[in-house]
Formats: C-alpha cells, structure tokens, sequence
C-alpha cells in the first residue's frame, strides 16, 4: 500500500494524520480514495472538474506527477505521495 | 564593482576571518559577497534572519523593501526588532539594528510596498532577490518582475509548521534558466480558501529556520559553493521534524518564458489572485431604512463584523460576531427574520454575507450600505467617527 504524506496545514482535514496508507495502484485513484476518507479535503485538492487543482502539486516519490505520467502515474507499495499546497505566510491581503 | 577588483580593510579581514579560512570558500568567496546585491522583500519573519546572516556575513550592498511598522504582535519571531522600535517603520529598525551588527557594508532602504509599479525599478539593480514576502500577489509579482529583469529569486515561505524553500529563476552551468514560482504554482489558491498565518499562525522559531535556509541559499548562489536548491524545492516539516527534496522542472505551459510566452509585463498581481474580483452584489439597506426599522420596531436582528477595539470605540449596540469567525457562529445568525450586517464602511459586512450565503445559503442577510459611518452620519452625527 502506497503512502501519502499529508502537509501540516491539510491536517485538520485528516484528523491530524500526518501519512495516510492506500490501496490505489494510480494517481487519480490515489486522490479519489483520499478524498473519500477525508472529504474536507477535496477543494483543497481537486478543482471543480476533479482534476488536481493548479495551486497543489502532487510528488510521486521525488518527482512531480506532471513530469511523469499526470494522474495516471502509477504507484507501487513501496511509494510515498507527497502533497505540496501553496503556502504565503503572513497576511493574505 | 567585479568581485577581483574588491579590497578589504585590516578590519574586514579580520570580522571575516572565520569565512576565509574555511578552504572551500576562501577570499574569492568573501570577495563575491561584498561585491553582491541583495534586495530583500519583507522584513518580517523571514527577512529578520535573512536579513541578519547577510549583513553579518558581509554581502556588500542590501537594499530592504517593506511597507509596515513594528507591531508587538511581530517580535515572537521577528528577531531583528526589540520593544523600543515598536511603532517605526520595519525598514529604519532594520537598517538601525544592521548597521550595529555590520559597518562595512551598504544597506539600502525602501519604506513601501512592492507594486507593479514600482518593482523594476526596486529590483534592477540588484543581482539577487530573496522574497521573504506574506501574500500571494506579492509573491507573484516578485517573480515575474525577477523572470522579466532575469533575477535570481531565492524563495522561502512558511505556514504554522511547514516551509518550504527554493532558488527559482537561476542560471545553471550550461546556462539555462532553472524553473519559477510560476512553474511550481500555476495559480495562487482562491481567497479564503488557505488562512493567513494571522488567522492561522506560525511558529515563532519556524521563519527562523526557514530564513536561515534562505539565506545560506543567497550565499551559495553569489558565491557559486555547493549546490543550490535550483530545481529542487526542500519542504520542512516542523512537527515530525522531516524534510523533504523534490525536483522541479521549468513548465512549457509556462506564460513568462515556456514555449509561449504570452505576460510580457507586470500585471495587476491582487486582480490575478482574485482578491479585486468582481464580486457578486448583497441586499443592501440604507442607513435611513434601518433607523426606519429601528423607529418602527421592526423585529430583525443586527450584527456588527468589526473588531472587538473597533466595536469599544463606538457601536450601535448590534450583536459582534467579527468577520474571522463569523462561519464558526453562523448558529447565532437568525434564519426565520431579516438581518443586518455591518461594519465600519460596508466591504467587511459585504464579505462576511457572501461567506454565510455561500456556505450555509443565508437569503435573509442586509448590507448596511456605507457601514457604521454612513449611519453615524446620516442618522446619529454626536457618536465617535474613527
């Protein structure tokens, strides 16, 4: 089962879970799952065409998923998916 | 000035001594740092330890953009500011605590904000740009104004436990340039959707950590040592205590310099990150017609988004609910009857109804056109105006 690490500021939507375990085997199926389990988090992953949101980027293991196979990148046991969200500190104005 | 052609005094030599001696930096290093110019944008958390690494490690011109004053609430991790300069501009504290720590060097200072207008003119001067901003159109504008002038733009930026940083926009041996802020993030989030670290805080030691970071990115990157966070985005994890590295690749899609280009200027940054969206309009209420009802008796409810000190100031004795967590207590806003929603000039009270209509489907709510002012002029002229 493939891993997801979950960035500090999404905690709150996974009951503070930091790596989340899923069955999925790609991408898109990853984030599905995801989202399922925890469904606060899909408008901070996902636009309004459930497609990954162009403010997060998604790292399957160190590399971006738009440099390999998009959402379609396929995951193994042995993967860690990591979700970087946009973050500006301070005020946002 | 070239760095071959740099001197340095009896004093320097020995203030710097312990850089020198290490072999892999040497003289040549420390003459590519006084050579240097580094624009820092923002002073706050992450430009407090930026800004003082680079002064005491002899970078030898530092300019400082920021617009804001020391406020007490910032010294938790501001460490460049003490109590005494509570209340003066960032810029002239800064500069005042840098000149004691470093009187070799040139520092440079701007008291205002970065804008469209203003940042080629900021930044053209300079070889290296570190953005240690708190927004989302500043962080945009500080790298399409980089990208446009072909800065390099050492990055960092910090939420309640998490940073991240990266060099973005640098030359790389073969002479290419390495990715952008724009290639990272295509869009900025929709406003609202990530809380401000003053909605949702920051460890005090974090911007400490990652400002540190940054700053040993700007050495590396003047003084050509090691390898740089080019290409590569490093995420820090305070609450675990792990980090991450990623790689980073430019984005043909890119509209500053992918395969083609379309933004060839700086744009309106705030428009771009929907701050200044056309927003859809509320049911509003006149002053007037409000003290119509009031006089009438008319049963509605009134609420008042301020702040609590605004609220001590004057008010018109409606229930305060301010805007941050107006959501939260959305359970005290009545359904069944009309209510009216104020605040000091009516774009708070506006936003606050937009949230409770969007999130709860609230049709019941009223903006006090003009807010506490307009009422205070129209209807009650011997209350406090502020």
């Amino acid at each position: 089962m493939a891993t997801v690490l979950i960035p500090t500021p999404l905690r709150k939507f996974t009951n503070h879970t930091s790596k989340v375990t899923v069955r999925s085997t790609k991408v898109s199926d990853v984030m599905m799952e995801l989202t399922a389990s925890f469904p606060d988090l899909t408008k901070h992953l996902m636009d309004a065409d459930g497609k990954t949101a162009s403010f997060i980027n998604i790292f399957v293991d160190q590399d971006d998923i738009r440099n390999l196979n998009q959402e379609q990148t396929e995951v193994t046991a042995k993967t860690v998916i990591s979700i970087v969200p946009a973050i500006a500190g301070g005020v946002q104005k | 000035m070239k760095h071959e052609d740099i001197q340095f005094s009896k004093e320097e030599l020995e203030r710097y001594n312990r850089h020198i001696i290490i072999p892999e930096f040497g003289l040549e290093a420390q003459k590519k740092l006084k050579a240097a110019k580094v624009l820092v944008v923002g002073s706050g958390g992450l430009g407090s330890p930026v800004l003082l690494y680079l002064a005491a490690a002899g970078v030898g011109t530092i300019g400082i953009v920021d617009g804001d004053v020391v406020e007490d609430s910032n010294l938790h991790r501001q460490v460049i500011f003490g109590i005494d300069e509570i209340g003066l501009p960032k810029v002239d504290a800064a500069k005042r605590r840098l000149q004691c720590l470093n009187p070799h060097i040139v520092l440079h200072v701007y008291n205002t904000q970065l804008t469209s207008a203003n940042a080629f003119a900021l930044i053209k001067d300079y070889d290296v740009v570190a953005d240690g901003t708190d927004n989302f159109p500043t962080r945009y504008l500080v790298n399409d104004a980089c990208v446009l002038l072909g800065k390099t733009n050492v990055y960092a930026s910090i939420f309640q436990f998490e940073g991240q940083v990266t060099v973005f926009n640098a030359i790389n041996r073969e002479g290419q340039r390495g990715p952008n802020y724009r290639d990272l993030f295509e869009t900025p989030p929709p406003p609202g959707l990530v809380p401000s670290c003053a909605e949702g805080g920051v460890l005090g030691v974090l911007p400490g950590i990652i400002g540190s970071l940054q700053a040993l990115e700007v050495i590396k990157v003047i003084t050509g040592i090691g390898e740089t966070l080019d290409g590569r985005l490093y995420i820090f994890d305070a609450l675990t205590f792990s980090s991450r590295t990623f790689n980073l690749k430019r984005n043909p899609a890119n509209p500053l310099n992918g395969a083609n280009p379309t933004l060839t200027e700086l744009i309106d940054y705030e428009q771009f990150c929907g701050v200044k969206a056309i927003e859809r309009r509320v049911k509003e209420i006149t002053a007037k017609e409000l003290y119509d009802w009031q006089v009438q008796g008319k049963d509605f409810q009134l609420i008042d988004v301020r702040e609590p000190d605004e609220y001590e100031l004057v008010n018109l004795a409606a229930e305060l609910i301010p805007l941050g967590s107006v959501l939260a207590q959305a359970d005290k806003i009545s359904r069944d009857k009309k209510v009216v929603v104020h605040c000091k000039m009516g774009g708070r009270s506006a936003k606050a109804i937009r949230e409770l209509e969007d999130n709860f489907g609230y049709q019941n709510l009223y903006n006090l056109k003009g807010g506490i002012l307009s009422y205070i002029e129209e209807i009650q002229p011997e209350l406090t105006r502020y």
